[in-house]
């Protein structure tokens, strides 16, 4: 049952690319103001879970979702929710920084322009960048375009562009995969820091960040048609520590993936 | 590559084998380079002959014209007497028309590669690109015939007054004509976005045409602008529809439903009559040509400094 320590909670879920089926039975409950860590082998529809949370797999041609997501107690896939709400109500940050090549400011100021929320914006963005533990490395160079800022501050700029919305949850999308360990661990900072105010969920492949910066752990692996099925989930230290299911034990231990 | 650094690897100690690293086919290769950058010059000396050849002529005209009057005057008579040597009914009947085809063309055009790249499915981008283009493929003395035969009565069932030649039959229908390149080039540009800046507008929330225009459209806009200033200039320098449709009359107006007369059109006019060589009437039509190609240089550098101003690097 969804209740308030609930922030979103997939029920049944099934993903759909044409014909080939990406999730089978997905049924878990991420907490509020926790880290969720979905990791799991290559290929095993980590990505996928993750993009059915903010309906990001709408805009992939030929995708098709069953099941319910539910989220403050609704399911977004509801025939009268509007996608757009659901992705600014649930933030996103993909595994490439892919700020816009348009300046800092600019950058942060997207999402609330778009959703009409375009007054003292200047606040706003100064907000979302200090949130993001970017405002002091940006703040004179706030007019200048975001593609010179180096990897790690560019995903942070993501970072804060999201949290300019104040979204409930964020979802991360092995966010540091393209960034060198220094830069990598000021994420996992910031990630510690937000998490006592924003739900986050991280998908990724790299364990010791797993066990570093989530509460709750869920494991992934593919089944022999290829769809991907959720093999165990807990706190990240039983998880970790002590897995009830052999695969788990597994893929932690390192014999495969 | 890897097979030189093979042979390296496993000899180093042996009595070296030949290593098979001499030049192959020197005389060949330097033929091509010849043959290749001849053909890449074909086009600059061609340029380069036409420029002379229009500034010579012309030299003849302004011997006789000053320049001043040229570029001021309000009337453009040199076929009659008394004569008048104004260039500017003939820059506004060009303008005029190009303006009328952009009105049409910019819009209508944008739109098709915002729908073309944005939210056409891709089964559908594959069929309708294609015929959009066939558009570009008309010969324009059909665009001619057919703004005079079908569009101009069309016009004048709204504008009962209109004249039979006008400004507004050949520019509409002009615009039609260069739909396919404001369209095709700027999709082109569009889709060429990285899928993961509309992801990011996506997640935060944005509508498709949001993503369109605040995203892809800012992204692109160097390819967009491109596109514009090629149909701009592709406009300008249009003969054959102005020439059927829009008049022979060199008119200072900006009335669209007047009879006017291009720039174009007017050398057209001359080349065509029976004006004798080496008359300043004969030499007319280079300076009215050079002043053509200046125009269209002009908007040409002015597209690439914009492009360099506002583009929004990747």
């Amino acid at each position: 049952m969804a209740n308030n320590s609930t922030s979103l909670e997939a029920r049944k879920l099934e993903l759909w690319y044409r014909n080939f089926q990406a999730l089978r039975d997905i049924s878990m409950a991420i907490p509020r103001n926790q880290i969720t860590a979905i990791i799991g082998p290559s290929g095993c529809g980590k990505s996928s879970l993750l993009r059915c949370f903010n309906r990001m797999n709408d805009l992939i041609p030929g995708s098709r979702v069953k099941g319910e997501v539910l989220f403050d107690g609704r399911n977004i896939y509801a025939a009268d929710v509007d996608p757009t709400e659901v992705r600014y109500r649930i933030g996103m940050v993909f595994q490439k920084p892919n700020p816009f090549p348009k300046s800092v400011f600019e950058n942060v100021a997207f999402g609330p322009r778009v959703n009409g929320l375009a007054d003292n914006l200047e606040e706003i963005v100064e907000h979302a960048l200090q949130r993001a533990a970017l405002w002091d490395e940006v703040k004179d160079r706030l007019h200048k375009s975001a593609m010179e800022l180096s990897g790690g501050q560019q995903q942070r700029l993501c970072i804060a562009r999201t949290l300019a919305l104040e979204p409930e949850v964020i979802l991360m999308d092995e966010p540091c995969s393209a960034l060198d360990p220094v830069a990598t661990l000021k994420i996992e900072d910031l990630m510690r820091t937000l998490a006592g105010e924003y739900s986050i969920v991280i998908v990724t492949h790299n364990m010791q960040q797993a066990a570093r910066v989530s509460d709750m752990a869920a494991f992934m692996m593919m089944e022999q048609d290829r769809a991907g099925v959720l093999v165990e989930y807990g706190p990240t230290a039983r998880l970790f520590t002590n897995p009830k299911d052999k695969r788990t034990e597994d893929y932690i231990t390192g014999r495969f993936g | 590559m890897s097979g030189h650094r093979n042979t390296l690897k496993t000899t180093t100690g042996e009595s070296a084998p030949s290593l098979g690293w001499v030049r192959k086919r020197p005389l060949e290769e330097r033929l091509i380079k010849w043959a290749l950058l001849v053909c890449a010059l074909v086009s600059v000396f061609t340029t380069i002959s036409i420029v002379v050849m229009l500034v010579v002529q012309a030299a003849g005209f302004f011997r006789q014209v000053s320049v001043l009057e040229f570029l001021t005057g309000t009337a453009w008579t040199p076929l009659f007497q008394p004569q008048n040597f104004g260039i500017l009914p003939l820059v506004s009947g060009t303008l005029l028309t190009a303006g009328i085809a952009i009105l049409v063309a910019l819009p209508i055009g944008l739109a098709s590669a915002i729908y073309l790249s944005e939210y056409a499915k891709d089964r559908v981008r594959r069929v309708l690109k294609p015929l959009l283009e066939i558009l570009a493929g008309i010969p324009t003395v059909v665009y001619g015939y057919f703004a005079l035969t079908f569009v101009t009565p069309l016009l004048r069932n709204i504008f009962p007054d209109m004249i039979v030649f006008n400004a507004l039959s050949a520019g509409l229908v002009m615009g039609i004509m260069i739909i396919p390149m404001v369209s095709s080039l700027s999709e082109d540009a569009m889709i060429a976005v990285p899928r993961s800046l509309r992801n990011a507008a996506y997640g935060l929330g944005a509508t498709r045409f949001e993503v369109a225009t605040r995203v892809v459209m800012p992204a692109a806009i160097s390819g967009v602008v491109a596109a514009f200033i090629l149909a701009l200039s592709r406009a300008i320098g249009e003969t054959m529809i102005v020439a059927i449709a829009a008049g022979s009359t060199p008119k200072l107006t900006l009335n669209p439903l007047e009879s006017i007369q291009t720039m174009t059109a007017y050398i057209v006019q001359v080349s065509l009559g029976e004006t004798p060589h080496g008359t300043v009437e004969y030499y007319t039509i280079f300076a009215v040509g050079l002043l053509l190609f200046a125009m269209t240089l002009l908007m040409n550098l002015f597209g690439q400094w914009f492009v360099r101003r506002y583009r929004e690097k990747y």
